[in-house]
């Protein structure tokens, strides 16, 4: 990895690969519990809760603003939930009221710090599009831990997620309890929303949790495999991205990520060998062909020749 | 007019024709559709003003239009694919975003056209920009563009109501008695994607969410009638609006922001208080509740 980066953007890249990882995991669950759209909410709902984070102590410290995204996010997950349980707003509508009341909310404190801490105000704006150079290396350290625990949880419980993902009511009949694995799934895709919002930032984090996912889906019908493929897509997005944006001075990190995985998107429904368009192309050219051979023809479209 | 009238002037214009199509939103659960297509108009206005050079209002209409639809097809189209419709969703309008953000960081990078412009909006120099009508006067430019908007909302919805009505509870009926629905749902697009970048000067991407959105969902809580709820919806966007520009200038804040936040408000009273659906009537009469 020595494609004349300095010592500090080796350390970042790596970051974003295990970010990307994770997220890629994460975004598998979320594809499943059908809720890749919850995860754009949650990360927009993170925004207040980093500038909080920001005001209390005065200075951009990272596990202040990680833990007051935590909260802010899910703080925005129970209001969703209440608002879908409790009225007849479905949810979403509700997604959409938290995603930009918060977001809203969010803009109005950030014009506060901007106002009142003066200095440091360009470490914040860098939350919303993310910018992947600003970190140093104790984000570095904290990012990659977190996302590693992430990974853990997701790897060594592998058996129950399956289980908990498609077959909730076995899986509550062997004893697994539905509530802990919805709050540990919560925690999980809350956990890599707010460590990726410095690289990725707080609107385009979703698609990182989003996209690998669906791509991988192009590919197998095996969960695990498409576990294993989503992470490889998001670790790849998240370095190609990082890579790309180091070109330009103060380009932003988060777009490049996004279209670096957009394009092993495109790349996978053109391509995929599961559902992809070459796939399905031949064979409806396959299945067309068989219809206008002369003894099909004879058989079961006599009047027709050879339109099929 | 002063300053500040043009401001709530353009404020209210954005929360009347905001809550005409959020209404029509929410109850064809198209509400992230909102989210997706306010955000990838901004690929719309980019490549509008790449290939103009200039940010006159038409061009970005056009942009916008052809962005939004291209979004709607886009998802419709992966969905057919055989992706989860949340999904395409998110897939869809990141990636065009973000293609949106790219091009503005590398090739627009100048005083015209930044991201932060384009996601908080900049209502305060709305006023200053003028034309001058005949008849009328000088008004602000975005003011005369959100009147037009308003107006073709006003138009297409009025005049096609029962049609909407129709499309929007049983789109199995309508289809069977011959209203076209897909061509109903793209017009639909259509009319959220321009009200989108009509209100994208004022308020900007995300805070067009927090106007489409809000304001409709507080008034399903109100009533179950449709005109009814365009209605109520259309005056809870002009209160949020107004509301939310004065708790700005109270507080000295993002206007834009403090709209959004000021829609919360509203919904949160209305979930509390509403008479028919709100928490308070629930505890009440418990054994009433609907969902």
């Amino acid at each position: 990895m020595t494609l004349g980066l300095s010592h500090n953007a080796q350390w970042v890249l790596l970051s974003t690969l295990i970010l990307g990882t994770a997220a890629g995991i994460i975004g598998c669950f979320a594809y499943w519990k059908r809720q890749s759209l919850m995860s754009d909410a949650l990360s927009h709902a993170a925004l207040p809760g980093v500038i909080i984070g920001f005001a209390i102590l005065g200075v951009k410290n990272l596990p202040v603003m990680i833990a007051g995204a935590a909260a802010s996010a899910l703080f925005g997950a129970l209001i969703i939930h209440w608002i879908r349980s409790s009225s007849r707003v479905k949810e979403d509508a509700a997604m959409g009221i938290i995603l930009s009341v918060f977001f809203g909310f969010g803009v109005m404190l950030l014009t506060f710090v901007n106002r009142m801490a003066g200095a440091n105000q360009s470490g914040l704006d860098s939350f919303i599009f993310g910018q992947a150079a600003s970190m140093v290396s104790k984000d570095v350290w904290l990012m990659s831990g977190l996302a590693l625990l992430v990974l853990f949880i997701a790897i060594v419980a592998f058996k129950e997620w399956k289980l908990f993902l498609f077959d909730a009511a076995f899986a509550k009949g062997l004893g697994l309890s539905s509530r802990w694995m919805n709050s540990l799934y919560m925690f999980c895709l809350v956990l890599v929303i707010v460590i990726g919002i410095q690289a990725v930032g707080v609107i385009l984090m979703a698609a990182l949790l989003i996209t690998p996912a669906v791509s991988a889906r192009y590919w197998t019908n095996s969960f695990k495999w498409m576990m294993v493929l989503s992470a490889l897509f998001g670790g790849g997005a998240g370095v190609i991205g990082t890579l790309l944006s180091a070109y330009g001075k103060g380009w932003p990190t988060g777009p490049f990520i996004v279209i670096a995985a957009a394009s092993l998107f495109v790349f996978s429904l053109a391509l995929g060998i599961r559902k992809g368009l070459l796939v399905i192309g031949i064979q409806q050219y396959r299945q067309r062909r068989q219809l206008n051979q002369p003894s099909v023809q004879n058989l079961h479209l006599p009047e027709r020749g050879g339109s099929g | 007019m002063s300053y500040a009238g043009w401001i709530i002037l353009t404020a209210s214009l954005v929360g009347v024709s905001c809550g005409l199509i959020g209404a029509l939103l929410v109850l064809r659960r198209m509400a992230m559709m909102a989210d997706a297509i306010s955000h990838s108009v901004l690929l719309g206005i980019v490549t509008a003003y790449l290939i103009t050079r200039e940010l006159s209002g038409i061009h970005m209409l056009i942009g916008a239009i052809a962005a939004g639809l291209l979004t709607a097809i886009f998802i419709q189209w992966l969905h057919s694919l055989g992706v989860q419709q949340e999904a395409s969703i998110g897939v869809v309008f990141t990636s065009l975003f973000a293609i949106g953000v790219v091009l503005i960081a590398t090739k627009v990078g100048n005083a015209h056209l930044d991201v932060q412009h384009t996601l908080m909006g900049e209502i305060t120099f709305i006023p200053w920009e003028r034309m001058s009508l005949p008849w009328i006067g000088e008004v602000p430019e975005a003011v005369f563009i959100l009147s037009i908007v308003l107006i073709i909302v006003l138009i297409a919805i009025i005049g096609f109501f029962k049609e909407w009505k129709l499309t929007s509870f049983d789109p199995a009926l309508a289809a069977s008695i011959g209203i076209p629905v897909v061509l109903m749902h793209y017009v639909f697009m259509a009319l959220v994607s321009v009200t989108t970048v009509a209100a994208f000067d004022a308020v900007g991407a995300i805070m067009v969410v927090a106007m489409l959105i809000t304001p409709a969902s507080a008034a399903y809580l109100w009533t179950d009638r449709l005109a009814m709820m365009m209605a109520l919806s259309g005056v809870f966007g002009i209160v949020s609006a107004v509301s939310g520009y004065f708790i700005a200038v109270w507080l000295d804040t993002s206007i834009s922001g403090s709209m959004a936040f000021s829609t919360g408000l509203v919904f949160l009273i209305c979930f509390i208080a509403s008479p028919k659906h709100g928490i308070v009537a629930r505890f009440m009469r418990p054994t009433l509740t609907s969902t």
